[in-house]
């Protein structure tokens, strides 16, 4: 097993329980600097319950998570700021403008250079006509834009995208994609993202973990990983997992 | 603690108050209009008395000094509530903010819109009652800081309260001044109360606040032990409510309840 600190997300043996009810039961895995990791399952999967953790939002009931080898339990703030997130259920305020919730956050994030950094991205994810606009009135797609944009702001190590493309056109979907690549190789960061598009996760994660009634039921290359397990694609090897996770199970 | 995190929560609040006059009225016309509600009824008690008593000090004053405690109070909650109705809970939270730095943020976010409440009452108070605040100069500050240490306790109890029941608890938290404002003797003297209540009113920093102004209009000196007492116990509540909303918002994070807070209650 890798050591912890050369990983940028180190999860080990996390559970979550809400009473008699089990949301992530042991799971554990690693995301490597470079590395894209793909979080899937069907609803109510768990995904969601171990972004939140991560992001220091929701206890675990047991097990470790490690930013960059920092433990999140022990120094929230310092492990939290080489992280960033983007989500659809997490809009920015929609009454402030663009600009506006930009500089808060790369305050929050105490961001160097924070003027110069807020143009780039601005340019980056060419919202610099939307920079006077509150993000309430911009479109669904526009405001993924944005959050994708305050989730770089940090130019964080570790990148959690919940379903980003979710709203997205197909074209904006793929600059988008080539952004998050474009920031993965350039760095040192590591991504770990959820996705319904199996196209998608295909095209952009090097490795991906099924995640199933709260465990992980498989683990591998996205481009051969159907195959494995006897399945034509992605999609339907997802389908599987979805309705009949036993028959993974057992093999 | 970080000032750049503590800055941010200003820098939102001041954008938010910058390009909204619905923000900007109510930190100065509901003072006003209280200021001026006030000022007369204290005028026509004067008159109707004739006992020569002067009401503008002890009834006026005594509005004031109790609107800048709320406003000092409302100034913590307005900007929490800003986060709770923009549903931005989990983008601060999943922060590296601290929760000092944040509840620093919104302290320091109410200090600069309770003083610009207190700028307008003084000033209306003055120039349309003849109000002389200042008159009792340097003996006035402890007095506002009592009043001030005890606002910020309340906010930070009513933020806590919030996050902890869901937005609809907002209505919980606007009439706390209200409840309060019978035990801490703001217009009249603790001696009137009934026993039971003295003994509430003896918790209650402002009460002592109030107390010593009387005292103070009477034209006795500051009464030293009873604005320490205030003082002490004006702390005490800071504290208190600090640990309050750590121990609410451990309890939010354990359950997820910040993760998904439009659903008021996790269970």
């Amino acid at each position: 097993m890798p050591s912890l600190h050369a990983n940028v997300l180190s999860i080990s043996n996390l559970c979550k329980s809400y009473g008699e009810m089990t949301a992530v039961d042991d799971v554990s895995f690693q995301v490597e600097p470079n590395e894209i990791v793909g979080l899937l399952g069907p609803n109510g999967a768990g995904k969601t319950t171990t972004i939140n953790m991560v992001l220091g939002v929701l206890k675990p009931t047991s097990g470790a998570i490690a930013i960059q080898g920092v433990d999140i339990s022990r120094q929230r703030s310092r492990a939290l700021s080489n992280t960033n997130f983007a989500a659809v259920y997490a809009p920015l305020p929609g009454n402030l403008t663009v600009e506006q919730n930009l500089r808060v956050f790369g305050m929050i994030y105490a961001v160097a250079k924070l003027s110069h950094r807020v143009e780039e991205l601005l340019r980056q994810f060419d919202l610099l006509r939307f920079r006077h606009t509150k993000c309430g009135v911009l479109s669904s797609g526009e405001q993924t834009r944005v959050c994708l944009a305050k989730a770089m702001l940090n130019r964080p190590q570790l990148l959690l995208l919940d379903e980003p493309t979710a709203s997205l056109d197909p074209s904006t979907a793929r600059e988008i994609r080539s952004n998050i690549r474009d920031f993965v190789a350039s760095g040192t960061g590591g991504v770990l993202w959820t996705s319904h598009n199996m196209y998608e996760v295909q095209e952009v994660c090097d490795r991906v973990l099924f995640l199933s009634r709260g465990k992980i039921l498989l683990e591998g290359n996205p481009n051969t990983l159907p195959q494995e397990y006897g399945k034509a694609s992605l999609e339907e090897l997802f389908i599987t997992v979805a309705r009949e996770p036993l028959t993974l199970e057992l093999n | 603690m970080r000032f750049s995190r503590i800055a941010a929560i200003v820098l939102r609040q001041y954008y938010l108050v910058r390009g909204s006059p619905s923000r900007i009225l109510p930190m100065f016309v509901w003072v006003a209009i209280d200021i001026v509600l006030w000022g007369f009824i204290t005028k026509y008690l004067t008159v109707i008395s004739g006992t020569g008593f002067h009401f503008v000090p002890a009834l006026l004053g005594a509005v004031l000094l109790w609107d800048f405690l709320t406003r000092v109070m409302q100034g913590i909650t307005m900007a929490f509530f800003e986060d709770v109705w923009s549903r931005n809970f989990l983008n601060v939270f999943a922060s590296p903010i601290s929760v000092p730095e944040y509840l620093t943020g919104l302290v320091v976010t109410s200090i600069c819109t309770s003083s610009l409440g207190l700028v307008m009452m003084v000033t209306v108070a003055t120039l349309a009652f003849g109000l002389s605040f200042f008159a009792y100069g340097a003996m006035l500050a402890p007095f506002l800081f009592v009043l001030f240490l005890s606002g910020i306790a309340l906010g930070i109890l009513g933020t806590a309260i919030v996050l902890r029941l869901g937005p609809a608890a907002e209505w919980f938290v606007w009439p706390i001044p209200a409840v309060l404002s019978p035990f801490a003797g703001v217009f009249y003297p603790l001696s009137t109360l009934p026993k039971w209540m003295r003994m509430i009113s003896r918790v209650l920093p402002p009460s002592y606040v109030f107390e010593g102004m009387r005292s103070v209009v009477a034209g006795h000196a500051v009464p030293a032990y009873a604005l320490a007492t205030g003082f002490g116990l004006a702390v005490l509540a800071i504290l208190l409510a600090c640990w309050f909303f750590v121990r609410v918002y451990r309890y939010a994070v354990e359950t997820g309840l910040i993760a998904r807070y439009s659903a008021e209650s996790v269970s």
